[in-house]
């Protein structure tokens, strides 16, 4: 794939300052008065979770970035080995805040893979739909949390309200507002309740009517546009060389999406394309994540249409306080909305999972290509850039 | 940069003149969805401490306590599920798995308290403002279980293939069946505490799971040396406590049993038990009577290293479970199979000795160290109304022990049993088979006191008397056999419409205009049996107490107030099997230690 010219790059050109050493290090001496070390985070409002950013400036720009993770671990893959099949699923759902259903899904997924145990029809399109809401929710804090990062906050503020109306879906089809705990093992926990068909087109029509908004507020907006255009630009090169997946992938041209290479669940029965823009840039990947968000709309929209009326919700497994699931091994992947989202599962036929590793698209993003990206990058650019891969911290450090 | 670029974000203005989400959502008191997961609610009366819902707790926010105004009682550990929620993640996998469906979740969820220590409570004992919410999270229905819920059936010989013969009519799980079965277990131990032996329930059913028969094996002999025999003809009392079978099925734990038993041949017992080389401890003990009770005894004390000698009035031993229990439900050869274990430790078992006439009990006293009765209830009674004392009304508890031991009997062709338990229904069975080979169809009406809810006899012996094409009449007291020329021509029955009064004593209430007439040949009385125990001369009499219905008043270790003696099984407690068993290892304990110490 031909490399984008990054027309729109405004800033000097710093690369040869300051010089490096023999050995390939920066020649970068904090006495010598022309650097300043910063630390951007752990805690900062333009850093999505807890991670901390290891900064050294010259003047506003980024010579040296260093990214710094380890003040969110809570050990869930370690604790999970501990736990029962089924006591690992209000578990596994902490791993991500911002998306706990891509946890409940893979888990479950994993489990019903390694003993062969088939989810009846109707709880895989219940399960497409809470992943799509999911990801519905997610966006709608992400594209308007991009402008907010510029400190155009009243999108942040619409999103936010409708969030909390997807939010109260969420509840009502499956108890929880965040913590939905509704995918396990086997199926899942409820039928849609009535009404609900209604309920949600009314807070979808709210939405449609919020990406116009956005549009106009975000999109055709010039501030929004010289900041980001040019800015935080991913390398085509970088994509397979750094494993970078999802919207942050997509933007830069390549049609990647799990939902399509590997079909999941029911997406083999709805009709969609892959969304994908070229520039690579923070503006190219808010764009990405709109259409993301119009795509999951309609996705929404054609779930509820098609699924069936009735049917059960859950296939018998066995008893689930001594369920042993048989040996073996599994890479089951989902495409969450920062990208693919899978959990390796490796059981030893005991009652308890020997290792469930989580790959998740924020590893890469924000530990090792976040620390390529801001080299160079004026330091008013720092959290839109951080926003603009999606980080997710907690995933980071499970 | 177009001109449109930096005029359209403006557009965001409009919203200015709308009013703020706050105040058309204002932050009042919206109540959670009907599903909400909010804090618990638990029917504390359906409630029966089973802790599954600990179990399954991932946070460990769930502790049973005890609950004044509850106490622990068969099927119901008196204990209730305290919630901490500061460690509850409002997951609701408790409810889910909740085996009585008890516990629930409300939609309150805006509970605020000063104090920490008050978001630690028991639901439903404390008065909590949502205990009478209507919505809130519950198990989903239908078809979604944590556990099975529906019992592996049983393949056992069609009515038809059993009806004429003492074939063993239930033919026992196979290896997949059981471990199916074994699942559904949720290891709660309800039924431990309430099996009269206090087996390991969930410990020998998780040995099924794994396919482990020998550590099952040496569960089920820890506290139970019959397996065979109780795997088939136990009374199963865990099965009527246990907390899967609250919302579904409970399970068969006495098949279970039973399958690890058939799996482990006998000749591997002594290795897989070790029991082989227990060294003598040059003490004595006489064990009078090798039914259930004495035979548990015998065995838990030949491996405390006593050496135990039986002493039996019959040919064979097993006493009521042999000359007793019909062959269709417990073959001889499983029988064997227990009771040859047990005396291949090294007890000495004497036939055809009846106590009181062969040797008597003070020569017992004088020449063992201890003696442990266990000696059953071996007296038919009767039930008096005229007729019985013709000759073709019999004792059901002598025709069984004529059965087994191969003599012939007397079968008519019309034949009314009087009773509606489990004795009844054997006898009414035997003759059924009995009929069907000597006229080639069964004639045989079983009439009882009770109504048809409330017949003593188990559920599944009723139907299988029935599926075998017996008649069980319930509800009827008898009246008068009718005799004719010196011959029985039938029985007389009225309608009886209560069988105790208010306090509960026996006083069966007749509907006298409401008659009944069984025709029959032959009556078989079998309303219950009574204990002989004429072998306990005056002066032992002496050194005893006795408590109601005669009954030998025993200590907690079966040992009576005559200290060398001890007493168990039927003539004290039950009757069944099981109780035998229990009463049989607490009276080796209570030996033990009543010699250690002398």
């Amino acid at each position: 794939m031909k490399e984008q010219k990054n027309i729109f790059n405004r800033q000097p050109d710093r690369s040869k300052y300051p010089a490096k050493k023999k050995n390939g290090k920066l020649d970068i001496d904090l006495s010598s008065g022309k650097f300043v070390k910063l630390w951007h985070g752990p805690n900062h409002p333009g850093v999505t979770g807890n991670m901390a950013i290891e900064l050294t400036l010259s003047g506003d720009e980024i010579v040296d970035a260093k990214t710094h993770v380890g003040y969110l671990h809570r050990g869930f893959e370690k604790l999970m080995e501990r736990r029962l099949w089924i006591q690992c699923f209000p578990t596994c759902i902490r791993m991500c805040v911002a998306e706990p259903d891509y946890n409940e899904y893979l888990l479950a997924k994993s489990a019903e893979e390694l003993s062969g145990i088939e989810v009846p029809e109707m709880a895989e399109w219940l399960r497409t739909l809470v992943l799509e809401m999911a990801r519905l929710q997610s966006l709608l804090r992400t594209v308007p949390g991009q402008a907010g990062t510029l400190s155009l906050g009243i999108g942040v503020q619409w999103g936010v309200y409708l969030r909390d109306l997807v939010l109260d879906l969420f509840e009502e089809l499956t108890g929880g507002r965040v913590y939905h705990m509704y995918i396990i093992p086997g199926g899942v926990r409820g039928l849609l309740p009535d009404g609900f068909k209604k309920r949600m087109e009314e807070v979808l029509g709210k939405i449609d009517e919020f990406v116009k908004n956005i549009e106009n507020l975000m999109f055709n907006n010039i501030v929004f546009k010289k900041r980001t255009k040019g800015v935080g630009y991913i390398k085509p090169s970088w994509v397979n060389k750094y494993g970078i997946v999802g919207p942050n992938a997509r933007a830069a041209g390549f049609k990647r999406d799990v939902r399509k290479d590997y079909p999941y669940l029911v997406y083999d029965k709805l009709d969609f394309d892959i969304t994908h823009e070229t520039d690579s840039d923070i503006f190219a990947r808010s764009m990405i994540r709109k259409k993301e968000l119009v795509l999951t709309l309609d996705l929404i929209r054609q779930i509820m249409a098609k699924m069936p009326k009735k049917g059960d919700i859950k296939a018998q497994t066995p008893n689930v306080l001594h369920w042993k699931i048989p040996a073996g091994e599994t890479y089951v992947r989902s495409e969450s909305s920062r990208g693919e989202y899978g959990f390796y599962t490796v059981s030893d036929g005991s009652t308890k999972p020997r290792r469930i590793n989580l790959r998740g698209p924020s590893y890469t993003h924000a530990v090792v290509l976040l620390e390529k990206l801001l080299i160079n990058a004026n330091i008013a650019d720092v959290h839109s850039i951080m926003v603009s891969l999606q980080t997710c911290p907690p995933e980071i450090e499970r | 940069m177009a001109i449109k670029d930096i005029l359209t974000p403006f557009t965001a203005w409009k919203k200015v003149f709308r009013e703020p989400v706050t105040v058309k959502d204002p932050l009042n008191d919206r109540p959670g969805a009907e599903r909400y997961r909010g804090f618990h609610k638990n029917e504390l009366k359906t409630c029966i401490g089973c802790g599954s819902c600990e179990e399954i707790c991932e946070n460990e926010a769930i502790d049973l306590v005890a609950v004044k105004g509850y106490d622990t009682k068969d099927g119901d550990s008196g204990l209730r599920p305290m919630v901490d929620y500061g460690r509850c993640c409002w997951c609701a996998l408790c409810v889910d798995v909740c085996t009585t469906g008890s516990l629930t979740l409300s939609n309150e969820y805006t509970w605020v308290a000063e104090d920490p220590e008050e978001f630690r409570f028991v639901p439903g004992a404390e008065n909590k403002e949502w205990d009478n919410n209507e919505l809130g999270w519950k198990k989903p229905t239908p078809n979604y279980e944590f556990y099975g819920q529906k019992r592996q059936t049983m393949e056992e010989l069609h009515p038809e293939e059993r009806d004429h013969s003492f074939i063993e009519m239930i033919k026992g799980y196979s290896k997949e069946q059981a471990q199916l079965e074994a699942d559904r277990c949720v290891e709660c131990g309800i039924c431990i505490a309430t099996c009269p032996a206090n087996m390991g329930i969930p410990e020998y059913i998780k040995a099924v799971r794994e396919d482990d028969m020998e550590y099952g094996l040496k569960v089920l002999y820890e506290t139970n040396p019959l397996p065979e025999i109780c795997g088939r003809i136990c009374t199963h009392k865990c099965e009527t406590v246990c907390s899967v079978g609250h919302n579904g099925e409970p399970l068969s734990i006495r098949w279970l049993k039973r399958y690890i038993a058939d799996q482990v041949e006998s000749a591997d017992y002594k290795r897989i038990l070790g029991t082989d080389g227990i060294e003598n401890n040059g003490k004595t003990v006489a064990v009078i009577g090798s039914g259930p009770a004495g035979l548990s005894a015998a065995h838990y004390l030949s491996l405390l290293g006593y050496k135990v000698t039986i002493f039996e009035q019959f040919a064979q031993a097993g006493g009521m479970m042999r000359y007793g229990i019909p062959e269709y439900r417990l073959p001889y050869n499983q029988i064997d199979k227990d009771i040859d274990y047990i005396l291949s430790l090294g007890v000495d078992i004497k036939y055809n000795t009846r106590i009181g006439k062969d040797i008597t009990l003070s020569e017992l006293r004088d020449k063992y160290d201890a003696v442990f009765a266990g000696t059953g209830l071996h007296l038919g009674r009767s039930t008096g109304i005229p007729g019985t004392d013709h000759e073709n009304v019999y004792q059901a508890i002598e025709l069984l022990n004529k059965i087994t031991e191969g003599k012939e009997i007397h079968v008519a062709e019309k034949i009314v049993v009087i009773g509606g338990g489990n004795v009844a229904m054997d006898i009414t069975r035997s003759l059924a088979r009995l009929q069907n080979q000597k006229y080639g169809r069964v004639q045989m009406i079983a009439t009882a006191l009770e109504s048809e809810e409330n017949l003593p006899a188990d559920v599944e012996e009723v139907l299988e008397a029935r599926e075998e094409k017996a008649i069980v009449n319930a509800g009827w007291g008898p009246k008068e056999i009718e005799i004719k020329d010196g011959k029985i021509k039938g029985l007389h029955v009225v309608k009886c419409l209560s069988i105790f009064d208010a306090e509960g004593r026996f006083n069966p209430k007749f509907d006298e205009d409401n008659k009944n007439f069984f025709e029959a040949d032959m009556v078989v009385e079998s309303i219950g049996q009574g204990m002989d125990i004429n072998y306990i001369t005056e002066d032992i009499k002496a050194e005893l107490k006795f408590g109601p219905r005669g009954r030998i008043t025993v200590d907690e270790n079966i040992q009576s107030d005559a200290k060398w003696l001890f007493v168990g099984g039927d003539i004290i407690q039950g009757p069944d099997v099981i109780h035998g068993i229990a009463n049989g290892h607490k009276a080796a304990y209570g030996i033990d230690n009543f010699l250690k110490n002398k």
